[in-house]
């Protein structure tokens, strides 16, 4: 069977690090997204026709809200995926370097 | 008491001991760390010194240690490390210690020595397990030979040809010149190949030896042969792997007692011995507090070594200035160090160090100032200081600086997360914690709907909520933030300058020069406070009142106005009175100037008048001669003067770049969120959390390399900048020379 290590003990490490960083963020950012935070406005990818249009506002706004914040958690998610991968590499390193000496 | 406050009082003593308990006593000292030996032979050069042929052993000593090193780490070898503290070896067990190191690596060098010859052997035995072929070709046809079996060997094989005697029958016969050759190839599938070269040539083969009984046995003796080689190559690779091991498990411990050695002998050499040849006269510098602990370390060396006289402690008067020792912990050294980097401070002068432990980091976070960027640094700072010890093993010169300002970074951290708040700037967005303060209904009071209230409640707000969140996306922020910012540096500067006033203070009343204290603290203060301690109230007074915005006066003109003595009527003022407080104030501060001046040299050159009365004429050329001139004096006055005042405009201004680094990170940071991370949080669709993934990391990497290694070593430079130039500058002379002991830890430490 082939071996499974595919980078370094450093890349691995990185990894970690990014990925801790990216749940926590992400997960935060879609907490705010959620909470319909005003000052995330910006990030919210409306027109002028949603304003404008809106039968019911501002629930067109809030709707798109919603989504950006799915889309956050899913990204955490994703980010937690990498963290697993990435700790199997560490794991994986230690072993190695262990064998070997 | 020893204090960080000031640096601690030193004394010389002058110590006498036995040339027999010489190594020990030393080598308590060392292992005690207090004590600095003065050279008490500066004349002689460094080969000329008493004990110089025992250094070059220890250095040799310390070369065969190296090179034992460098093999133990070729054969994967762990080395041990030793944590107990090792006995310094007398002079006997010098000797025995370098035979040791000399047979070892004689053994070592033989060893590598066979092992290199064994496997060459093993080398040419192995070519010789290889085919050869005999024959005889016409001598035109044979440079076309060597080249066909060129392109088709590439050289793997070798060739020998020469002439064939002709005799005299076959000269007769008129028979061509022909080549007898001999080609040896390795392995056996080529014979083919060669076959059918030879037949296209037309070279008639013979293949020797002649049986192929003979070649089976040719051939088995050289593969056992082979086989022997190889046993004794790993046989004599098991015994050097054996010597290397026994010799890891001492090699830290030989290593460590040959620096003491050498740093033992190096001391001697600072040293007198007086011509009975069995008394040793040393002078140290050591702190004033420590002497017991001296004497202790002294009385227990010469029990070590059995000799019966106790070493005799003479504390001497100096005219000389004392290295400047300050007694630092973990925490502290490393912003000693940032201060020792500028200038040693001069002996008994107020140290900087305990206020730049706030200071450094607080200038530092109002340049940062971001609470996301502040707590991944702080993070960082914390992960460093606990694996300190393990990172010091990678005994590269950037970690071995990260490592040093472990404690600087964690309070540099910590103190950007308590900006990033006030400033309310996390990853270049804003919370809205307590709420807004501002009151919108103002706006439509009977003055009129465009008065801008910026009024009584926000400040006191300031302290919990002081940017509201809605500031972050509004389009007029920077215009708010920008005078925020400026006329908050400015505050901090003037204040930070203050301080650095008056710690002069401090230092006049420690050294005793009352006369300094109104002839400089005293015009110093009044000039700055006149001035820009008066801008500071201007800048406070406007945030406190309420003003019409189109006609509020700028502060900045209403000081330029001030100094140029220019008043008239349109002018609008804060308040009543404010032009005959202005006028007082500039006239005081010029009155100041002379008095900085011109009043210090008067009164020195009035003393001088009274003594050289007072002494007679005899002496009037001698004192003369010894005295500085007046001129000299007057000028250094001057050139004092200038610079305080002169400088306090230019270092004012020089604080506003408090202002430029915090907007400049605001920006940046801004721009990396709005074109990295924006980009894929304004995809709805499914595809966004994957670029949202994508994006995401890249946003990480250039947050940690632009935003905190890049910004964050800016602001770094820029604050200690600040503190060493504008700050230091009002108090600190730093001309002392720092305290360097004989201490076995720090040998040790920076060695490894």
């Amino acid at each position: 069977m082939p071996s499974l290590l595919f980078c370094g003990p450093k890349l691995a490490a990185c990894g970690i690090v990014l990925s801790i960083w990216g749940v926590i963020m992400l997960s935060m950012l879609g907490i705010f997204f959620s909470a319909k935070s005003a000052v995330l406005i910006e990030d919210v990818p409306f027109t002028e026709e949603d304003i404008r249009d809106d039968k019911n506002p501002p629930q067109k706004i809030y709707g798109l809200y919603n989504q950006v914040g799915i889309n956050c958690f899913i990204a955490a998610a994703i980010y937690v995926g990498v963290g697993a991968v990435s700790l199997c590499q560490v794991r994986l390193n230690k072993r190695q370097e262990y064998m070997v000496t | 008491m020893s204090s960080l406050f000031r640096s601690e009082e030193m004394c010389l003593v002058q110590l006498f001991f036995q040339t027999e308990s010489a190594h020990n006593c030393i080598s308590e000292l060392g292992h005690l760390g207090l004590v600095q030996f003065k050279d008490l032979n500066p004349g002689v050069a460094a080969f000329q010194r008493r004990f110089v042929k025992e250094v070059k052993k220890c250095e040799e000593m310390e070369r065969i240690l190296r090179y034992l090193e460098k093999e133990m780490v070729k054969s994967n070898i762990v080395i041990a490390a030793t944590k107990e503290k090792e006995m310094v070896p007398c002079a006997r067990d010098v000797l025995e210690l370098e035979s040791t190191f000399e047979k070892l690596e004689q053994e070592l060098r033989e060893i590598n020595r066979n092992h290199a010859a064994l496997r060459q052997n093993l080398i040419e035995l192995m070519d010789i397990d290889s085919l050869f072929i005999a024959g005889v070709i016409k001598q035109e046809r044979f440079p076309a030979f060597e080249k066909v079996l060129w392109r088709l060997f590439h050289g793997n094989f070798v060739l020998r040809h020469t002439e064939m005697q002709a005799t005299e029958e076959l000269q007769a016969r008129g028979a061509v010149k022909k080549d007898v050759f001999i080609i040896f190839v390795q392995g056996d599938h080529v014979r083919e190949k060669i076959r059918k070269v030879c037949e296209g040539f037309r070279a008639s083969l013979y293949s020797c030896p002649k049986t192929l009984y003979e070649r089976k046995q040719m051939s088995n003796s050289v593969m056992t042969q082979m086989e022997d080689l190889r046993m004794i190559l790993r046989r004599t690779e098991e015994y050097r792997a054996g010597v290397l091991t026994r010799a890891a498990e001492h090699v830290q411990e030989w290593g460590s007692k040959v620096k003491k050695m050498k740093a033992i002998y190096y001391t001697l050499n600072l040293c007198n011995i007086d011509i009975t040849q069995k008394l040793i006269v040393a002078e140290i510098w050591c702190p004033v507090s420590d002497l017991t602990l001296v004497q202790s370390a002294l009385i227990k060396g010469s029990e070590q070594s059995g000799s019966s006289v106790t070493p005799v402690l003479n504390r001497i008067q100096t005219q000389q200035t004392p290295p400047t020792f300050n007694r630092t912990n973990t925490f502290t050294e490393g912003f000693q160090a940032i201060i020792d980097a500028y200038g040693v401070g001069t002996y008994l002068e107020i140290n900087p160090a305990p206020y730049t432990i706030v200071t450094f980091p607080f200038l530092f976070a109002v340049m940062f100032g971001d609470c996301g960027h502040g707590l991944v640094m702080t993070l960082f700072a914390v992960w460093v200081i606990s694996q300190a010890e393990s990172l010091r093993k990678w005994k590269n010169e950037l970690t071995d600086v990260v490592i040093g300002g472990r404690y600087i970074i964690l309070l540099m951290g910590m103190f950007s997360i308590y900006t990033g708040l006030i400033y309310n700037d996390c990853f270049s967005k804003s919370f809205n914690i307590f709420g807004s303060s501002w009151c919108v209904r103002p706006m439509f009071h009977p003055h009129g709907p465009w008065q801008y209230v910026f009024n009584f409640f926000f400040l006191i707000n300031v302290h919990t909520a002081p940017h509201i969140s809605v500031w972050n996306i509004a389009s007029n922020k920077l215009s708010f933030l920008n005078s925020f910012k400026m006329k908050m540096s400015v505050i901090l500067g003037v204040s930070h300058m203050l301080f650095g006033v008056a710690l002069s203070l401090v230092n006049f009343v420690h050294f005793r020069k009352f006369q300094d204290i109104f002839l400089q603290f005293v015009p110093q203060l009044i000039f700055m406070l006149s001035l820009f301690g008066y801008l500071i109230f201007l800048i406070l007074y406007k945030w406190c009142i309420t003003l019409r915005s189109e006609t509020a006066p700028s502060i900045l003109l209403l000081f330029i106005n001030m100094m140029l003595f220019d008043y008239q009527s349109e002018h609008v003022l804060l308040y009543r009175g404010q032009v005959w407080i202005h006028i007082f104030l500039v006239l005081t501060a010029v009155l100041m100037v002379p008095v900085l001046l011109l009043v210090k040299p008067f009164l020195i050159y009035r003393t001088r008048m009274k003594t050289r009365h007072q002494v007679g004429e005899q002496n009037h050329f001698i004192c003369f001669l010894l005295q500085v001139s007046m001129g000299d004096i007057f000028v250094y006055q001057a050139i004092h003067t200038i610079e305080f005042c002169l400088g306090c405009i230019s270092n004012t201004t020089s604080y506003l770049r408090l202002w430029a680094l915090s907007l400049a990170h605001a920006e940046l940071s801004e721009v990396l969120w709005r074109m990295v991370l924006q980009v894929g949080l304004k995809i709805s669709s499914g595809m966004g959390s994957l670029m949202l993934v994508v994006l995401f990391a890249a946003f990480a990497v250039l947050t940690v390399t632009v935003l905190l290694i890049m910004e964050g070593l800016s602001a770094f430079l820029h604050a200690l900048r600040l503190h060493w130039v504008e700050f230091q500058n009002k108090f600190y002379e730093g001309s002392g020379y720092k305290f360097t002991p004989l201490s076995f830890d720090s040998l040790l430490k920076t060695q490894q």
